[in-house]
């Protein structure tokens, strides 16, 4: 049968501050266990959380990106669990009065456009981390680093809006990318910066809504595409069936390929949340929302439609060099130097992307400089250099920083321009090819490019492609 | 008036707080609780009707902190309190896995 299949998305995000929501411990990823906390995070009696004025900010400037309403009020609240990832066996978390709600963010779908409701935007503390003993002697226990405990959370929920996995995963692109681009998080989903749930119900056209299930235990956004599929699967199977779907919460198992149940392992949920005492409540002034909202930087989309329309560019130009901000900053700079759009976004779609990532290197710490880069398109274009030397130049820039004109000096790469030599190497290749001459008289084009291709070889890839081409064809016209 | 707290209640409470009662203890703190419930439950004679809720004892808001590193304890310290810990990190009974 078709189901219409509603998921709903929960996504953690570690906010990128420099210490803690509640203390001044550092939230750096990576040191040594249990050095990164203090009698506030560790929740011993007697302390008091107050809270960090950044985190309240990346959250409120999130939520205006994606068009949220900011509550004017909102406070914390305590969700009470028992579970050694938490010292304080409860988490602070907010519940009634999340800091924002009713928002959306638009995405692109087979060039359509559709809007994910967002139900609401609000800031959490994290919780440690637990590692389940494995040495035989260990095998009982588990054991805590509580270094991540305290860093501040947002999560962001959507409403059962998505329709399938593959909208699911594109929901979660674009909003990394916005969060990349407000520079509220790294959003590495290795460090655990970004994690996400989901909510899984499936429906018959003009019923209403199914049993969800909720589901957990996905590491990346191809595990969230295939764990939703296999929910799915799994759900209008038993539907079928005339069976019924359990409310209850899954595991994602990326070996099997399927979801598990965690039946049997987890309690009914009763967090008997109550308001935060040690905590004051917020009052989010529409000045500061409103300074906020100027702040806001050009967002992906927007920069997106005006790449096509200010540069001319290909939408799916436009998609690749927006897809990060300080690609998309660096062209800019690049066509400031050079004002072919579609030629900067080809070199850097190819070439340079294919550097940084062959060097594992971003683009803040590229050597060559927009300006560099302009140049080299020029020399290309005066003929100085063919494409495929520049290339070699270009990798040689991205190395040492220097400029292509002193590469070109010290390498004696100009391009060989001097005609007599040409046609004199010309004359030689089409004596040696008479087959391809041949091909070439019955009609077949492509010997032709064959030809400028042996006369490059003897010019180690020096020779001037135009000025080939060109003596090339005089030459041909006279011969056949 | 509100009915009394029962036992059901009371062993649910305890079992999410994850605390191992006695069967006299159970009854004892029945007892106990529901007689805090009802002194509690005094309050409900007074009308609330135009009192906007209290938040907060203290008539404060916006009370925020810089984004600024502050010493963590050490390692030492941090761990000094820990009935039981090894390889640096507090050790717990296994959970789940
Ligand atoms: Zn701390």
């Amino acid at each position: 049968m078709n189901y219409q299949v509603n998921i709903g998305l929960e996504v953690h995000v570690e906010l990128s501050t420099k210490t803690k929501l509640f203390c001044g411990c550092s939230t750096q990823f990576g040191a040594p266990p249990n050095t990164q906390i203090c009698p506030v995070c560790l929740g011993l009696p007697g302390v008091l959380p107050v809270i960090n004025k950044k985190a309240v900010k990346f959250t409120i400037i999130t939520a205006l990106a994606l068009n949220c309403q900011i509550s004017k009020f909102c406070r914390f609240s305590r969700k009470n669990y028992y579970y050694p990832d938490l010292p304080k066996n409860y988490q602070i978390s907010q519940y009634e009065e999340p800091l924002a709600k009713n928002g959306y963010l638009e995405i692109i779908l087979n060039k359509r456009k559709k809007r994910i409701g967002i139900e609401r935007v609000h800031l959490e503390e994290d919780a440690g981390k637990l590692v389940h003993g494995t040495n035989p002697e260990d095998i009982k226990f588990s054991f805590v680093d509580y270094n991540r405990c305290g860093i501040p959370l947002m999560e962001i929920v959507s409403c059962p809006d998505i329709s399938s996995p593959e909208e699911a995963y594109i929901y979660l692109i674009e909003l990394r990318k916005i969060l990349r681009y407000l520079k509220v998080s790294d959003c590495n989903m290795e460090e655990g910066s970004l994690r996400c749930d989901a909510n899984i119900s499936l429906t018959l056209p003009g019923e209403k809504m199914g049993t969800k299930t909720e589901l957990k235990n996905m590491n990346s956004f191809k595990e969230i595409k295939d764990g939703l599929s296999a929910e799915i699967e799994r759900q209008s199977h038993l539907l079928n069936k005339g069976e019924k779907i359990i409310q209850e919460t899954r595991l994602w198992d990326p070996k099997k390929k399927k979801t598990i149940s965690m039946r049997g392992k987890e309690e009914a949920q009763d967090y008997r949340y109550f308001p935060e005492p040690d905590l004051l409540p917020l009052e989010i002034s529409k000045e500061w929302e409103n300074n906020l909202r100027l702040s806001l930087p050009e967002l992906p989309q927007q920069k997106y439609r005006r790449f096509i329309q200010e540069y001319g560019l290909p939408e799916y130009d436009a998609g690749v060099i927006t897809n990060s901000q300080e690609i998309a900053d660096y062209f800019e700079k690049c066509v400031k130097y050079y004002h072919h759009p579609k030629i900067v976004s080809n070199w850097i779609m190819g070439e340079i992307l294919r550097l940084l990532k062959e060097e594992n290197i971003s683009i803040e710490k590229i050597k060559v400089s927009p300006e560099k880069m302009g140049e080299l398109l020029k020399e290309i274009e005066k003929g100085v250099i063919s494409r495929n030397l520049a290339k070699d130049i270009l990798s040689k820039m991205f190395k040492t920083g220097k400029s292509a004109s002193q590469i070109i000096k010290e390498d004696g790469s100009q391009q060989l321009s001097d005609e007599k030599k040409l046609k004199k190497l010309v004359d030689e290749v089409i004596k040696e090819n008479p087959e391809a001459i041949e091909s070439i008289r019955k009609g077949k084009k492509k010997a032709v490019g064959f030809l400028i291709g042996e006369v490059m070889k003897k010019t180690k890839g020096k020779a001037n492609p135009r000025l080939v081409n060109n003596l090339l064809k005089e030459e041909l016209e006279e011969n056949l | 008036m509100k009915k009394e707290i029962d036992l059901t209640q009371v062993r649910y409470i305890a079992h999410l707080s994850r605390l191992e009662l006695s069967p006299e203890e159970e009854e004892k703190f029945t007892e106990q609780l529901a007689k805090i419930l009802s002194y509690v439950n005094k309050l409900r004679e007074v009308n609330t009707e135009n009192v906007p809720p209290t938040f907060h004892v203290l008539p404060l808001k916006n009370i925020f902190r810089d984004d600024k590193l502050n010493l963590s304890l050490s390692q030492e310290e941090a761990l000094s309190n820990a009935p039981k810990h090894k390889y640096k990190q507090f050790q717990v009974p296994r959970i789940i896995g």
